[in-house]
């Protein structure tokens, strides 16, 4: 099971940095949210994985899996999801304002040609 | 259990935080009333500051425990010198810079802006105050998104672009951070910030190996928030295209990411037997370049903006090398110049909107000089003298204590060499820059551009203020030395801060 998990979030994480590295804002999004599937999968397995392990006090368990990154990665998730929110009307008013859906700046920006 | 202070000390994160939920659902179509309420906050937040800080002062160590969970269990906060500083700072700026933004009416150019600007208070001053390395994930994403908001404030093409950038660069950040914090709970099983500081000096030496990656991760997430080379590539086209005030806002976050390595690296991670000198010799090189690249930068800027942008980044360079000395003298030079870049940095900002307010463009090239010339490039020159750090003002103290802290050490000839040769730099391209715009001043640009009317006086007076501050730090240099000191000697001592956080709770351990 640790060799699953370990290639899983290895796998997601080249292909989001993979995306990420693109110029267009779509696929840094698609990049941005396998990141934090990624992380997400890692906060988890912070805790050791443990099979079958209730994570709160029960009778008769034999073992306890730690609860504490479950809540952090409750918590990684809820923020996660807002910020997908944030960056995806963010390019949206970008593409609108500008015209094509280029994540860097035009030359124009520093001061160079087209000013 | 409360601690001495009550519930007083989460007043600070509490405040903006239900001032600016009140203001998005009762106030949304009144912009006066918006105004009264934030300003009320605000002013009231320094006031609490002030109290905070005058509390800490002593040395001792205030904690207090969300929903009287016990220590490593639930999440405390935790006010020392260093956290009260803080507060006074961010709280001090923003009560500038948001009678700036209602006195140049920038307020009024999109909706929420001071809804937004009390969740960002609510994010920094919970960031500061936190004693969880959770927790400051959870303030870093408040202060993020409500800066995102901010930043794009207004709108146009070439803002939402930068924002964007920004919003993708932190998003990154946010992972790291994750990933950070992932790392060092698996191998310390704890994430609050004194007990994992206890947890380092009991470790076995033979088991450093994963602490010390988690460590490093930390560090690369502060070095994005504090814009250190080669990490720095969102910061000019972000301030350079940020609304003015929220420009000078921002230059106390830059300093949030210093604020974590100081915090982190003197107090939780010390240079010792588990780090070794890790973190200081990866952080003084990137220093080095931050420094000189921000001063190039400075020197070739093709506008006024982004000319005080690469000045942030220089600032952020210099106060990175008084820190990564992490002795007390390196800390406290650092502190004392973060007061100084903060409220520099911050002016400088707000200078070039007064500009680009009556001359149309911050572009440097000869054009109508616009209203008020006299008034405004004598602000320029002061808040420039204050950047470059010259005397009189406070960033020559700033620029000698980081000098003196630095001497004796390896990388003493490097460090002195950078500081003194990029000073000049600074001070060419600044003149450079201000000679542009205030003295040729061309008379066919004149005739054609539109005679903008003399910026309100509370724009004027909030440019002054932030430049008066500069004046008082200088004149109270003695006693805010003596006090940046005990601030680098309180964070080297962990046994208090493992008494009051961990010790002193009833029934706990």
């Amino acid at each position: 099971m640790e060799l699953l998990v370990a290639s899983a979030i290895g796998i997601l994480t080249a292909a989001a940095v993979y995306l990420i590295l693109r110029r267009r804002s779509f696929a840094v999004v698609l990049g941005m949210t396998m990141l934090s599937y990624a992380i997400n999968l890692f906060l988890f397995s912070t805790g050791r994985l443990v099979r079958g392990a209730p994570p709160v006090l029960s009778d008769g368990a034999p073992a306890y899996t730690d609860p504490l990154p479950q809540a952090l990665v409750l918590t990684a998730i809820v923020i996660g999801f807002g910020m997908t929110a944030v960056v995806v009307m963010m390019a949206l008013g970008a593409f609108v304002e500008g015209g094509d859906d280029r994540i860097d700046m035009p030359s124009r920006d520093a001061g160079g040609a087209g000013e | 259990m409360m601690g001495a202070l009550g519930h007083w000390l989460i007043a600070p994160v509490l405040l903006p935080a239900v001032v600016g939920a009140l203001i998005i659902l009762w106030m949304r179509g009144d912009l006066l009333l918006q105004r009264v309420f934030s300003v009320a906050a605000t002013a009231a937040q320094v006031a609490l500051a002030v109290w905070l800080l005058a509390q800490a002062a002593g040395g001792e160590i205030f904690v207090y425990r969300l929903g009287n969970w016990q220590v490593p269990f639930g999440i405390a906060l935790v006010l020392d010198r260093l956290a009260g500083t803080m507060l006074l700072l961010t709280a001090v700026l923003a009560l500038v810079v948001q009678l700036y933004a209602i006195g140049s009416g920038w307020d009024r150019r999109g909706a929420h802006f001071h809804a937004l600007f009390q969740f960002q208070l609510m994010g920094l001053t919970g960031a500061f105050l936190t004693g969880d390395a959770f927790n400051l994930f959870v303030f870093f994403e408040v202060l993020l998104i409500a800066s995102y908001g901010l930043l794009a404030h207004g709108g146009g093409e070439m803002r939402l672009r930068a924002s964007v950038q920004y919003v993708v660069v932190n998003l990154a950040g946010s992972a790291l951070f994750l990933a950070a914090l992932g790392t060092i709970y698996a191998s310390m099983g704890t994430l609050n910030m004194v007990d994992l500081a206890d947890r380092m000096t009991r470790l076995p030496p033979d088991q450093t190996a994963l602490i010390r990656v988690g460590a490093v991760l930390l560090m690369l997430v502060f070095a994005i928030k504090a814009a250190l080379v080669p990490l720095h590539f969102w910061l000019p086209a972000t301030y350079a295209n940020a609304p003015g005030p929220v420009a000078a806002l921002f230059a106390i976050m830059t300093k949030v990411g210093l604020y974590g390595i100081i915090r982190f690296y003197t107090l939780v991670f010390p240079a010792g037997e588990a780090m070794g000198t890790l973190v200081a010799d990866l952080l003084l090189p990137a220093a080095l370049l931050t420094l000189v690249l921000g001063q190039l930068g400075v020197m070739g800027s093709r506008d006024l903006g982004r000319m005080a942008a690469w000045g942030a980044l220089a600032s952020v360079g210099t106060l990175t090398l008084a820190v990564a000395q992490f002795t007390e003298a390196g800390i406290s030079a650092g502190l004392w110049y973060l007061l100084h870049s903060t409220l520099a940095t911050a002016a400088l900002f707000l200078v070039a909107d007064l500009v680009a307010g009556r001359r149309g463009s911050l572009r440097l090239a000869a054009m109508s000089r616009g209203a008020q010339a006299g008034l405004v490039g004598a602000f320029y020159m002061a808040a420039a003298v204050g950047v470059a750090g010259l005397p009189p003002l406070s960033g020559f103290l700033g620029k000698l204590a980081v000098l003196q802290a630095t001497r004796g050490t390896d990388w003493t000839l490097a460090i002195w060499a950078a500081i003194l040769v990029t000073s000049l730099m600074a001070i060419i391209g600044l003149a450079r820059a201000g000679t542009i715009v205030f003295w040729t001043a061309s008379d066919a640009a004149a005739a054609t551009a539109p005679e903008p009317g003399p910026a309100p006086w509370l724009a004027l007076a909030c440019t002054g203020a932030l430049i008066a501050g500069l004046v008082a730090l200088t004149v109270a240099a003695g006693p805010v030395m003596r006090f940046t000191d005990a601030t680098a000697a309180q964070l080297h001592d962990l046994g208090p801060y493992v008494d009051a956080v961990l010790v002193r709770q009833e029934g706990a351990r």
